[in-house]
């Protein structure tokens, strides 16, 4: 059977609790244990995160849409903003397994969702950013 | 997320609890950062009781890793769960926190 819930909030970093939590019970509703729940509640949070930091550019500078579609062993989120166009090609990528002095955390959030997802969609219509995540059990 | 500090042995146990995620982060690093600025730079950050974290808490331990480790100290951290772990392992941090089993066993290695 296909659920879907979805949910609108301003781009605030104390919103994405009630996203994780719409994402939780779809990703419940798909069949996932609780580890995978917590990876798609984690890629939600850093792509909403990104939105709000680098695609707004702070808080409160627009809204975030949030779509979950739950099938059997499948979860389909989509997430909408209205922030500038984003290029994933052109992010810089995480500099990982570095030494100390050269670590840096940029890049991360991207880093996390491919990882943790079976599939990351980026597109841009309508004059909007659409991030399409897909996680298989 | 809850954060509480305790001093052990000239080492400062930091116990965090909940959700650190963008909106609670800062409030993670702005605490760390009082104590490096007290020139308490022997701290152990125990995670037993953290649910929840993305990059944005990784971020916080980062940059107080880096200012520790500047004047000698060092950012050692305490019972990561699974959850958190794999986070820890995904950002290639395993290799840069020095991680251990139990808050015990953390202030110890000091």
């Amino acid at each position: 059977m296909r659920m879907e819930r979805n949910l609108s909030v301003p781009g605030r970093f104390d919103r994405l609790q009630q996203v994780g939590y719409l994402v939780a019970e779809a990703a419940k509703e798909a069949g996932f244990d609780e580890d995978d729940v917590s990876r798609c509640q984690l890629a939600v949070d850093e792509a909403c995160t990104n939105i709000i930091e680098h695609g707004y550019g702070g808080e409160d500078k627009g809204k975030i849409e949030v779509a979950c579609e739950a099938l059997p062993g499948e979860l389909t989120i989509t997430i909408r903003d209205q922030a500038r166009q984003f290029d994933p090609n052109v992010a810089p990528p995480p500099k990982l397994e570095t030494t100390i002095e050269n670590l840096g955390v940029g890049g991360l959030g991207l880093h996390f969702m491919r990882q943790v997802m079976d599939r990351v969609e980026f597109s841009y219509e309508n004059g909007g950013n659409k991030l399409i995540l897909v996680k298989r059990k | 997320m809850e954060i509480s500090t305790q001093e052990q042995k000239h080492v400062s146990v930091m116990s965090v609890s909940g959700r650190v995620d963008s909106a609670t982060a800062p409030d993670l690093e702005n605490s760390l950062k009082k104590l490096v600025e007290a020139d308490k730079t022997q701290i152990v950050l125990d995670l037993k009781d953290v649910e929840y974290m993305s990059s944005a808490g990784l971020r916080a331990m980062v940059s107080t890793l880096k200012a520790v480790k500047r004047v000698n100290g060092d950012l050692r951290l305490a019972n990561p769960s699974p959850r958190v772990e794999e986070v820890l392992r995904l950002a290639g941090l395993t290799s840069i926190f020095s991680i251990h089993p139990t808050q015990d066993e953390a202030v110890a290695s000091f």
